[in-house]
């Protein structure tokens, strides 16, 4: 007889990727591999115009001569790039309406929950003030399937469309601030997307508008064998105000599929960009059989005096996660702000975090990362902080903490401060703490059960993330940690 | 029936038996108190009541209302309504103290079969609870424990216990490093606490928590067994004279 506690780490730890299913649909795929020419057909296909066609190809020359980094703290097998197809979209035209949509898409993204009717403004009915509003981009594959409330927000001069699109519709300021931030030579995953990249989202948001809704783009991978590669652009004119958010998933599929976006943000004097991700990619199974590839770059400018570009990320899918938000802090006074949970489990990898440099004066730069190891996974976090000469009265705050779950997983923390200044304030600290066994009893003892004991130890260890996501995201958030530890006990 | 009943109870901790043959008896509106010197098994006993990992229960049984514990865990002994108050209660950063007493008291009722109170109906109530106790309405919104001061971490505990209304409360040194305020509060919440009903049983060093809450038996936990039981008037005569005259009875 004993006191019997079966709740182990490894029996607890069964994450349900309930976003894991495949859309039935037919679809037009470029045979795997990649040359000038895929580049060009890519180009041709979306019709585009001479200059970008050149930038691609520059672009796919450049990434030729480069190496994969080798440098983030992740293990894979190499990747053979002529083995992806570089795209993939649902055959025939591209819906003028929702109601051209093929209805086995609209299920998809109705499983998703992410809605894609403007029901409420159909029907007339007064706006229930609990219940804001937020306009989708839905991006299936390679391609956009349809925008909502794009009428409303040209009511205020906003334009919300998918990158395509702007690529007509607004060539002036897509040539303008397109590789501005991330130039297509950047890195290697971003050189690769600067040839390849099918589409995303583009914002503009005009002098002094406060964008009216949120904005959100969800990027759904169906197609087996492929890459996604999209490319998000967002500019805040002066003095204006939009926040965004991003989501994703993908089915189970027993190989790896490879993720390598880019987005660049731009704000200019006054101008603040709220930037959110719940990124949930699937992770592979529990042997690490599987997943998401995913390899992002983003990075946001704040070009004007004032400005303000905030990235809050939840992290908890992909097999590894390379991603480090980043904010180049030119304007004077201008203000970086980086917010992360990032939760690995089973064989998961992440090396995740970001990069404040400091070049305006008076310039201003927080890091909170929260980073939760479970299972047999590796989790980093990356930060470097840069404070350049001129850099005046530039001072950062940095908080990075870990949580560990179980005995088998691992946490590190990398930071790196380069400050060329003597009145630079840099604060760094750092925190490693397990959901401890004594944390986990007290739980048990009055009444509350270990997966929901273990979920709310780590809600309360990512609270000062989740504070910084819009409402219905962060009840969003939560619920998705709940899911991805379906019952992790330490 | 007796509401706590421990027989011939054998522990081991780590391969080493801690306690050999421990009996209890605890009725209905009783206050126990359980001393005993440092490593007799006083913390062992209450741990392997609540169901803590790593202690193994070799021969014996622990029964509440009539029902055995053994094959229970510890949440589900909670809900069959034992609370143990911890020695060392642990901090759980992020999450507050009314957050994490609703998310308990939840449970409970669900297993009740009652629906989930309101958070209006909830606050309402702990806002009563906490005034009634003289604590600072600022300690729910606080994280569990989160830098509270020895003492406070006690008095959550008597919050934690009020709350859940258990059919028996252990209490695992609560009186432990308080200072003569704190001390006197949590006393206070355990002679609330008390109802015909329910029992107490105090683990515990001092005779001094013992002047606010009168013991109904004062046991003497040494070696892994109960070597004599008496009125409060034995702990009176452990202050004075220590435990060795029981260690020469005990060890004959």
């Amino acid at each position: 007889m004993s006191n019997n506690i079966t709740n182990t780490p490894e029996e607890l730890i069964q994450k349900e990727y309930t976003a894991g299913f495949v859309t039935d649909i037919e679809t037009e795929t470029l045979p795997p591999g990649l040359s000038e020419d895929v580049v060009r057909e890519i180009s041709r296909k979306k019709v585009e115009p001479v200059w970008l066609t050149e930038w691609r190809l520059d672009a796919f020359r450049r990434w030729q001569k480069m190496d994969e980094p080798t440098w983030a703290h992740v293990k894979y097998p190499p990747i053979d790039y002529q083995a992806i197809s570089y795209f993939a979209a649902p055959k025939g035209e591209k819906p003028k309406s929702l109601d051209e949509v093929d209805p086995e898409l609209l299920r998809t993204y109705e499983k998703l929950g992410i809605p894609l009717h403007e029901q409420k403004m159909l029907a007339g009915v007064e706006e229930d003030p609990s219940q804001p509003r937020v306009a989708v981009d839905a991006v299936f594959d390679s391609v956009s399937i349809t925008t909502t409330f794009k009428e409303t927000l040209k009511e205020h001069g906003v334009v919300f469309s998918s990158f395509s699109e702007a690529v007509h519709s607004h060539p002036d300021l897509v040539k303008k601030y397109l590789g501005s931030v991330v130039p297509k030579q950047d890195n290697f995953y971003a050189a690769l997307n600067s040839a390849v990249f099918s589409d995303g989202s583009f914002v503009y948001v005009p002098k002094g508008v406060r964008c009216p809704m949120e904005l959100s783009t969800y990027f759904r991978i169906n197609a087996e064998n492929t890459g996604q590669f999209e490319r998000t652009l967002i500019i805040a004119d002066e003095g204006s105000y939009v926040s965004y958010l991003e989501g994703c998933t993908a089915p189970m599929r027993d190989e790896n599929q490879l993720h390598a976006a880019v987005v660049e943000l731009i704000a200019l004097d006054d101008a603040q960009i709220k930037y959110s991700t719940v990124q949930n990619w699937y992770p592979g199974d529990e042997n690490g059989v599987g997943g998401i590839y995913n390899f992002v770059t983003k990075r946001g400018a704040c070009r004007g005096a004032r400005s303000h570009i905030s990235w809050t990320q939840v992290e908890t899918g992909s097999a590894i996660t390379w991603k480090y938000p980043s904010v180049i802090l030119r304007g004077d006074d201008s203000i970086g702000e980086f917010y992360s949970v990032a939760l690995t489990n089973n064989r998961q990898q992440a090396d995740t975090g970001t990069k404040m440099t400091h070049i305006g004066r008076n310039t201003k730069s927080t890091i909170i990362s929260k980073g939760i190891s479970a299972g047999h996974s590796s989790n980093a976090y990356r930060g470097l902080v840069r404070m350049n000469p001129g850099a005046r009265n530039a001072r950062n705050f940095t908080q990075c903490d870990s949580l560990l779950i179980g005995s088998e997983c691992a946490a590190h923390t990398f930071p790196y401060i380069e400050s060329r200044r003597k009145d630079a304030i840099v604060e760094h600290e750092a925190t490693t703490t397990r959901v401890s066994d004594d944390q986990l009893f007290m739980c048990r003892q009055r009444g509350i059960e270990p997966e929901k004991a273990v979920s709310m130890i780590v809600n309360g260890f990512c609270r000062d993330v989740f504070r910084e996501l819009p409402m219905e995201f962060a009840v969003e958030a939560s619920k998705l940690l709940e899911v991805s530890l379906e019952g992790a006990v330490g | 029936m007796s509401l706590l009943e421990v027989s011939d109870l054998h522990v081991k901790v780590a391969d080493r038996e801690i306690l050999n043959g421990v009996n209890l008896e605890v009725n209905p509106g009783e206050i126990h108190a359980i001393m005993g010197p440092n490593g007799s098994g006083k913390s062992t006993l209450t741990n392997t009541i609540a169901g803590q990992e790593g202690y193994t229960i070799e021969t014996g049984d622990l029964r509440l209302n009539g029902t055995s514990l053994v094959d229970l865990e510890p949440e589900e002994r909670s809900y069959a309504g034992l609370f143990l108050a911890f020695q060392y209660p642990v901090e759980i950063p992020g999450v507050t103290n009314m957050e994490f007493l609703k998310t308990a008291v939840d449970s409970h009722r669900k297993q009740r079969g009652e629906t989930a109170l309101s958070s209006v109906e909830f606050i309402k109530n702990m806002r009563t609870l906490v005034s009634r106790l003289e604590f600072n309405p600022e300690f729910l919104k606080r994280g569990v424990n989160e830098s509270f001061s020895g003492g406070e971490k006690k008095r959550n505990e008597i919050l934690q216990m009020l709350c859940l209304d258990p059919k028996v409360a252990l209490l695992d040194e609560t009186d432990s490093g308080l200072d003569i305020d704190a001390l006197q509060v949590v006393a206070q919440g355990i002679n609330e606490f008390r109802k015909p009903h329910n029992a107490v049983v105090l683990v515990t060093h001092y005779q001094r928590l013992l002047n606010h809450v009168v013991p109904d038996f004062v046991h003497v936990l040494l070696n892994g067994t109960i070597v004599k039981s008496g009125d409060a008037s034995l702990a009176l005569d452990l202050e004075r004279m220590g435990y060795a005259w029981l260690e020469q009875d005990a060890n004959p």
